[in-house]
């Protein structure tokens, strides 16, 4: 049997190995992928993003806890850690939050490391959340450390993303640096036992009013708006305005609260079509890279690699732009 | 095609709360290139044995101080192989007496570390026991 046929099965084992394989970008992987894909797009996808130390292993816990408990789905996760740019190694370590989820087996933890590769993660992130997907779990949560591009493109694969923060780390003016509010459709507040809580969120409030002006003149005029406003504006429009959740996470504080956001933030993106749009902006990201790779691939047997050294050292030496050498290199190709 | 990552996974099974030693391996395993998955304290046979099926790993290593190994282990080997896993090779730290480890051994034990171990020895035994 094929670890496709297996895994659509319900077999553990193969969905372990066949993740791997995927990880691995193995050949036996991406054959299970195509023949996986007709039996994907079923799972809601929750990206959880946010700085170190903020909590986002644990929150997982909660929430993953509360899907199975209370609307008894399956859940799969993703937990996505640094590798050391150094040696290549890496301690994962989230499984150490999720001890609740052990002997679930309605639940499946996955630990993967980042291994140094820019655009190469979101890549494989995405051809394992396609495995789980075709495995039949109802929800799919991606934990990443929010502290580069990488992550932020990771973040995007999911329907429904929650940035968290915790109080008393560091400025607000870190927010805005990491690049990472922008991709929040939820923004977590945890740790919101501990003082500071009232300045974080007031930082990220005044944050998003910068990111969404539209919730700005919502906000701050809502109601003389909707009186001015004709009535079909506001039910025709559905702008998604991030919300401000707290949890304490650790004491399952603010979960309930925080799935009812989620539940609405998919019932949003289903009314306006926003899940039609998201789905298909992810889709073509896959195509496209899978096109770029495919492309530098052929490039890289058709141009023998003395050739593309000549150039190179053409390039060093200043004969030649690397714009030119392309130009070169492709018409030889094609000729 | 990446090269095929090590993947260890460093549990710490049973009721003492010493993770010091499971600590330093981990991260020794790290800066040797592998991936660690740390489990944390105070796990059972079972949810070591289901962290190893989700996380596909090649090796296991168990940080035993509490004189419990002679139960934990036999457990352990057993659930890895109802899961399919028979494969995956188990190392263990901590405090085993001398009598115990020719049995463990036998069991399937790929390697014993008391105190004082080197780490240097655990890495290419870790190595040795993947390639088979």
């Amino acid at each position: 049997m094929t670890y496709s046929q297996a895994v659509l099965n319900g077999d553990r084992l193969a969905l372990t190995r066949l993740l791997t394989q995927v990880e691995n970008d193995m050949p036996d992987g991406r054959a299970a992928l195509i023949e996986l894909f007709p039996h994907t797009g079923k799972a809601h996808l929750i990206g959880v993003t946010g700085s170190p130390g903020t909590g986002k292993s644990s929150l997982v816990n909660q929430l993953a806890l509360y899907y199975r408990k209370t609307e008894n789905k399956r859940v799969a996760i993703v937990a996505v850690d640094p590798s050391s740019p150094f040696t290549g190694g890496a301690v994962l370590g989230d499984r150490v939050r999720m001890r609740d989820l052990a002997g679930d087996t309605g639940v499946f933890i996955r630990s993967m490391a980042t291994r140094g590769s820019l655009g190469g993660l979101a890549q494989s992130t995405a051809n394992m959340v396609q495995v789980f997907d075709a495995a039949g779990f109802d929800v799919i949560i991606i934990e990443t450390v929010g502290a580069g591009q990488s992550e932020v493109d990771v973040a995007r694969l999911a329907h429904t993303t929650l940035v968290v923060e915790a109080p008393g780390l560091g400025d607000d003016i870190q927010a805005i640096k990491a690049g990472i509010l922008e991709i929040a459709d939820i923004l977590v507040v945890n740790k919101a036992d501990r003082p500071g809580v009232e300045n974080t969120e007031k930082a990220l409030k005044s944050m998003l009013e910068l990111a969404h002006p539209a919730a700005r003149i919502f906000q701050h005029h809502g109601s003389s708006m909707r009186i001015a406003a004709p009535a079909q504006e506001s039910s025709s429009k559905l702008t998604w305005i991030p919300p401000i959740q707290r949890t304490v996470s650790t004491e399952g504080k603010g979960i309930v609260e925080l799935t009812q956001a989620i539940a609405r933030h998919v019932a949003h993106l289903t009314q306006s079509g926003d899940w039609a749009v998201r789905e298909r902006a992810r889709l073509e990201v896959e195509l496209d890279a899978l096109i770029r790779e495919e492309l530098v691939s052929r490039f890289r047997r058709d141009v023998p690699q003395k050739q593309y050294e000549n150039m190179l050292e053409k390039i060093i030496q200043r004969e030649m732009s690397p714009g030119e050498a392309v130009k070169l290199l492709m018409n030889g190709r094609l000729k | 095609m990446t090269e095929k990552k090590i993947r260890v996974l460093v549990a710490k099974p049973g009721l003492d709360g010493h993770d010091r030693g499971a600590k330093v391996v981990a991260r020794a395993l790290r800066d040797a290139g592998m991936e660690v998955i740390y489990t944390g304290l105070r796990q059972t046979p079972e949810m070591i044995a289901e962290a190893a099926l989700q996380e596909d790993v090649d090796v296991v290593g168990l940080s035993i101080l509490s004189g419990a190994h002679m139960a934990l282990t036999p457990r352990l080997l057993e659930l890895l192989k109802i899961n399919g896993q028979s494969h995956v090779k188990i190392f263990i730290g901590g405090i085993i007496p001398d009598e115990d480890l020719h049995r463990l051994k036998e069991m399937g034990v790929t390697g014993v570390y008391g105190p004082g171990a080197s780490t240097e020895d655990i890495i290419r035994d870790v190595r040795l026991a993947v390639a088979g």
